[in-house]
């Protein structure tokens, strides 16, 4: 495969910057994946596809690191990516009736993303604030010691954002 | 090599370093049981079967994967070892569907042997079975990711031994499976066919299509005639499905027992390797001596040719445009053969028995593979698949009486025979294009240089005064090397590094393919190269040229290699492919 057949996606230039600086690296791969969900949100093929051929390996390892590492995304997550905490903490203080609260209110699963295209629900291990258990994230924002019922509120403020 | 004092279960014994205790135990008539373990590949110490102690150590360590150290004693079994082995077997089992009799591996399933071995009469746990869809896209292989037992070997195979990375471990822990990349099909991954993930997976999880039921129809439609042919390393293998040892030569018991499955003409692809040679071989001295480009590669191996036109496109111009033994044959059936016999080519079913999975798709790898007006190659059975055929019918093939393989196409020389393993097509070829620059007959036909199990194998042979260079690969991860040497010469403008390359996919060559019997390893490789060799030194033709049937074959019909005919039927084209379709 050559760079032009890869070429189905476009890669900014700070991307291809730093691309090129960590190429011959060790450990490259996973830094540059963390770079590629950077931008889009998550990995889409196309641009998989484009790393095998910029760094020279098979697009089946691609995948192996992109599936092993729960962080990396093969879809595209909503606009507002509602990250709700499944560590043990808040797995022991009802992180996971967050989720399923979640699933009804936006009529969704966990890794999909609603029809307009506006929320997804993720769960993910410790966010590193237990103390605030059970916390999720929305675009970076911490909510803690959350019950059930303020989501809708939660939910409704990101809407229209 | 150092050597180190350790002890087997007390027993003092000396072995070399780097030596792991799974070897080590053989000095002390041991066999630790294994799974995921295989000669072939480097230890991945995935199952845990083959779990042991080290005297003073808290800890158990994995037979397979542990190299040996001085003054340590290892304690291959006792009962706890033996209770933990169960354990582990226990606990894989009850993520394995329990469908043994429904499964192409039943009998000749490593989980099953473990099972039986252990005495397994009841599973413990939980029995939690991954639900994944079945992979039928390739017309080769059958991806079956809920039988899987995660062991990687046919992912590791794949990387390792052939450089595809049509698999790779996707997701982990509980989810682990080996897939191409992202959720895609294997037809739309880099695969090629090769099938040495099913030959080297313990259980049912990757495995031939079987076409057993297609050969059986073809026989029962009376409109048709049912012609069959045999590859050159199908008769050194499936004497073992017999309990035969690797190697012995079943060439006429083969004849006998395809007629008595209802063959109607029995040929052999030996026939088609000669034909192979004298095409190949004059292509080749027309390129040395036109200035055709250099140098030339074979193209009989059709899991490589997939390979080069996905991952080595810019050797088209260099690949043998001759079909391989199989194809000529088919053709040759439905075209010659059909003429004499006076039956439509459309009335005439073609099957091959192949010891290769690829075999079963280049049978409809482009247009040029309908060269008769018909499907060259209707059906190709492998060599699995056919012992399941006898066995199936109730034929009793040790007994059965050598037969002769029909005329006229059915006749070979040794160096038909030899195509079945790395470096045959090669002498074979020399042996003919020897004859075809100096116009004289080579005197000692056995060209060592290329025999053997090196990955690469690099010679010269003199051609009355010419030096001509040849290479030799097999395992497809060696191939970049040559090619490498082509291009670095090619980009310094520098004379070709050779004239003349040969490649086999498969460790080994074909005698190793991916439809042969189980359990093969450089051991039975070499039994098997030694049955091949030894067909051909009791041949009494050895050169394709003096097989009989070929000489009149191009008198009655062909009438010159690579004439106007014989590009018609026997040529072929090769085209760029993507690497993923996906």
């Amino acid at each position: 495969m050559s760079v032009k057949e890869a070429s189905g996606i476009e890669f900014s230039d700070k991307l291809m910057t730093f691309i090129e600086e960590w190429k011959s690296k060790k450990g490259n791969l996973v830094m540059i994946l963390h770079k590629i969900q950077e931008e889009f949100d998550y990995i889409p093929r196309q641009a998989a596809i484009k790393t095998a051929v910029l760094l020279d390996i098979p697009l089946a390892k691609i995948y192996g690191v992109m599936t092993f590492y729960n962080f990396f995304k093969l879809e595209k997550p909503g606009k507002h990516n509602i990250q709700v905490c499944t560590g043990t903490a808040c797995y022991l203080k009802g992180g996971v009736d967050l989720i399923e609260e979640l699933e009804i209110l936006l009529g969704i699963g966990v890794n999909t993303v609603t029809d307009d295209g506006i929320f997804s629900i993720e769960s993910v291990r410790c966010i590193g604030c237990c103390g605030l258990a059970p916390v999720l994230l929305i675009d970076g924002e911490v909510f803690g010691k959350l019950t059930k019922d303020q989501l809708p509120e939660i939910v409704a403020k990101f809407k229209d954002k | 090599m150092k050597t180190l004092a350790i002890k087997i279960n007390g027993k003092s014994v000396q072995v070399e370093k780097g030596t792991t205790i799974l070897k080590a135990a053989l000095i002390d008539d041991v066999k630790i049981p294994t799974l995921c373990f295989h000669d072939d590949l480097d230890a991945w110490a995935a199952c845990g079967i083959c779990v042991c102690k080290i005297e003073g150590s808290p800890k158990m360590v994995r037979a397979c994967a542990t190299e040996v150290m001085e003054g340590q004693n290892y304690i291959t079994h006792d009962p706890e070892i033996m209770d933990i082995r169960r354990t582990v077997l226990e606990m894989i089992i009850s993520n394995h569907p329990m469908e043994c009799l429904t499964c192409g591996r039943n009998t000749t399933c490593e989980l099953q042997d473990l099972a039986s071995d252990f005495g397994i009469r009841e599973i413990p746990y939980h029995e939690d079975v991954t639900e994944l869809e079945r992979d039928e896209s390739t017309p080769s292989i059958i991806l079956d990711p809920r039988k899987c037992v995660n062991c990687g070997r046919c992912t590791i195979v794949c990387q390792q031994l052939h450089n595809v990375w049509a698999l790779e471990f996707q997701e982990r822990g509980h989810e682990t499976r080996m897939a191409p990349a992202g959720g895609i099909l294997l037809n739309e991954s880099p695969c090629i066919k090769c099938g040495q993930c099913s030959a080297h997976c313990p259980v049912g999880a990757i495995y031939e299509k079987d076409e057993t039921k297609e050969f059986l129809n073809a026989v029962r439609d009376k409109s048709k005639h049912v012609s069959v042919q045999i590859a050159p390393a199908v008769r050194v293998a499936l004497g073992e499905a017999f309990g035969m040892k690797p190697g012995t030569i079943v060439t006429g018991k083969i004849y006998a027992a395809l007629r008595k499955l209802g063959a109607d003409s029995v040929f052999d692809t030996n026939f088609g390797a000669d034909l192979t040679i004298l095409e190949e071989g004059t292509e080749l001295v027309d390129r040395i001596k036109n200035g055709g480009l250099l140098p030339q590669i074979t193209s009989c191996c059709p899991a490589w040719t997939d390979y080069m036109e996905k991952y080595a496109t810019d050797m088209i111009p260099h690949f043998s445009t001759a079909k391989s033994p199989m194809m000529m044959s088919g053709v040759m059936t439905k075209t010659y053969y059909a003429e004499k016999i006076d039956v439509a080519p459309k009335d005439i079913y073609t099957v091959a028995i192949m010891p290769c999975t690829a075999k079963k798709y280049e049978i409809t790898r482009d247009d040029n593979m309908w060269a008769s007006g018909e499907q060259d190659m209707d059906l190709v059975l492998t060599t699995r698949e056919f012992a399941r055929l006898i066995k199936s019918s109730g034929i009793d093939f040790d007994t059965l009486e050598d037969e002769k393989a029909d005329s006229p196409i059915g006749d070979y020389s040794g160096a038909g025979t030899i195509f079945g393993v790395t470096g045959g097509v090669m002498e074979a070829a020399v042996r003919t294009a020897y004859k075809l620059v100096t116009d004289k007959e080579l005197e000692d036909v056995n060209i060592h240089a290329v025999r053997g199990m090196d990955g690469v194998k690099k010679g010269s042979v003199d051609f009355d005064g010419t030096e001509i260079k040849v290479a030799v690969a097999h395992g497809m991860v060696h191939v970049e090397e040559l090619m490498d040497e082509i291009r670095e010469a090619r980009e310094k403008g520098e004379e070709p590094p050779f004239h003349f390359i040969e490649v086999m996919a498969c460790r080994g060559g074909c005698i190793a393919g991916g439809g042969q019997p189980y359990g093969t390893t450089d051991e039975v490789r070499k039994q098997r190269i030694a049955g091949i060799y030894t067909d051909d030194e009791k041949s009494v033709v050895r050169k394709s040229h003096e097989n009989p049937e070929i000489i009149q074959v191009y008198k009655e019909f062909l009438e010159k290699p690579m004439s106007h005919k014989s590009h018609e039927l026997l040529h072929t084209s090769y085209q760029k492919r993507p690497l993923y379709s996906k």
